[in-house]
């Protein structure tokens, strides 16, 4: 099967810190990819340059064939239609209702009547469990509840890929549990690719197909959950076990 | 792109040098990406529908801000050079003209030059910190992710609503200073108020008014594109909200009263 997102031979520095050097990823339409890594060692980066808002030093990020460095402005705003993003802290607009920031997305890619946009946000709140909640503030709501309420507006435009940055970050177990479970239905529902960028192993193998370790500036071990598990590789052991941070890469 | 900052231990003249090179050179860097955002604003106002109902949000939001504060600010600045002048002209015999004097001051320099810092004040550092919080906490990333430009979407609204409401509060505060220069004067200098308006009326005409007005049309650029850029270049989490809140109003302060000695100068031409 042709691979729905690439990474080939990127390189990415800020500064004289070199984030990714070589670094090649490719992932299969419908599939669950965990990229795993420390502190700094780059994860979050991918997320932005496959949504084009960071351009590698070199190298390319294909999306469904389409290399993003041959894409003109236009194309690249009309390209993250097909990508939803939940991120860490959510960040959900505090000057809107639920309701506004669910419609966002829609909103800015489609010219929907207020009718049909009403109905689409209910119905993505209510595949988070949050029905009822549209005119309520996003000071008002829980930590568990914001990225519930982000996953719907990741969710939105009905997106081929959703990127999920550090989704469990700051939640209690039970909101973690409720966000794991989330992940796998949106991926059972919609058919979606998600890619999961994260550092919380027990997260990471409830959720995911295959893992993708960040170690040494490139991915230092793709392959499945299983085949992680039964690794002998020091450096994959360490990390899942808790025991070693690649954040020094 | 990052520089060390040099400690005061080791500040020796070439180290001193070598600092003040380094300041220069971010100096240069910050300018060069205030410019950009400049451009940038520029061809979303041209290319894009305006975001009108943000924009009469903005609007809203600095009328609210600033209007106690410019009120104040404006009377009791009318009120205190209608005093000192009572004094200083008094000694000349002249006390009858301080209300030429104080219209002159107020509708030429001070309403505009006063209002705008406090608007820097108020509105400059609440945009920058407003912009910098949803940096910090990805809102504008999110933005961008989904498709919209942040230059439109944040920064053209209070662009062009900060551009409006800096000459209408100019307008308020000329007035309200003027009213609070003729109670001093009918105390102080035992002028009629009809002799104090009619003194203003004969003395400040519209093109001291328009030169004063015309000043806060760039001052309001100025002081929303500083805060705006200030605000979307925060880095280091809440401390750096703090520190880009205050750069905002420190550089858009500085760049009034610059900026006013030469647009001044410019509009003397006229």
């Amino acid at each position: 099967m042709l691979p729905i997102v690439e990474f080939k031979n990127i390189n990415k520095s800020f500064g004289d810190n070199h984030v990714l050097v070589d670094a090649n990823l490719s992932i299969t339409k419908g599939e669950t990819i965990t990229i795993l890594g420390g502190s700094g060692t780059g994860k979050t980066v991918y997320l932005k340059l496959l949504l084009g808002v960071m351009r590698p030093d070199s190298g390319s990020v294909m999306f469904r064939g389409q290399n993003l460095g041959d894409m003109e402005e236009k194309q690249i705003i009309s390209m993250r239609k097909h990508i939803g993003m939940l991120f860490q802290g959510a960040a959900l607009f505090d000057s809107l209702t639920v309701a506004e920031n669910v419609a966002y997305p829609l909103r800015e890619h489609f010219n929907y009547d207020e009718e049909r946009i009403a109905h689409i946000v209910a119905d993505r709140l209510d595949m988070v469990g949050l029905e009822g909640i549209e005119e309520m503030m996003p000071a008002d709501l829980s930590g568990g509840m914001k990225k519930r309420v982000g996953l719907a507006r990741a969710i939105a435009t009905d997106p081929d890929v959703i990127l999920y940055d550090e989704p469990t970050t700051g939640l209690d177990p039970a909101n973690t549990k409720r966000i794991c479970r989330l992940i796998m239905e949106m991926q059972q529902k919609l058919k979606v690719t998600s890619i999961v960028v994260t550092h919380d192993m027990e997260a990471a193998f409830t959720v995911t197909d295959r893992m993708a370790l960040l170690h040494g500036k490139r991915f230092h071990f793709i392959g499945t959950k299983d085949e992680a598990r039964v690794s002998h590789d020091p450096i994959v052991q360490g990390f899942i076990r808790g025991e070693m941070d690649t954040g020094d890469g | 792109m990052e520089y060390k900052q040099i400690a005061p231990s080791l500040l020796t003249p070439v180290a001193f040098l070598g600092s003040l090179g380094i300041q220069f050179i971010q100096f240069i860097e910050m300018l060069g990406s205030l410019m950009r955002l400049c451009a940038k604003s520029m061809l979303c106002l041209v290319r894009y529908k305006p975001p009108i109902q943000e924009i009469i949000r903005q609007f809203a939001i600095i009328g609210n801000r600033s209007f106690t504060i410019v009120f104040l600010i404006a009377i009791f600045t009318g009120m205190v050079i209608a005093l000192q002048l009572s004094v200083g002209m008094g000694r000349f015999g002249m006390k009858i003209y301080v209300g030429q004097i104080v219209g002159l001051a107020i509708f030429r320099e001070l309403g505009p030059v006063l209002t705008c810092l406090m608007i820097a004040a108020r509105v400059g550092s609440g945009i920058a910190a407003e912009m910098g919080s949803m940096v910090v906490t990805e809102q504008v990333l999110a933005i961008e992710a989904m498709g919209a430009d942040p230059v439109h979407k944040l920064v053209v609204p209070r662009l062009v609503a900060t551009v409006i409401a800096a000459p209408l509060l100019t307008t308020i505060a000329d007035v309200v200073g003027t009213a609070g220069g003729m109670i001093i004067t009918v105390v102080e200098a035992g002028v009629t108020p009809d002799f104090y308006i009619n003194q203003i009326t004969d003395t400040v005409l519209l093109r001291d008014y328009a030169s004063g007005i015309f000043k806060t049309v760039f001052f309001g650029y100025f002081i929303a594109m500083i805060a705006c850029h200030q605000g979307l270049m925060t880095s280091g989490g809440t401390e750096g909200v703090g520190k880009s809140t205050t750069k905002a109003v420190v550089y858009s302060s500085i760049m009034i009263v610059i900026s006013d000695f030469f647009l001044t100068k410019i509009f003397l031409y006229f």
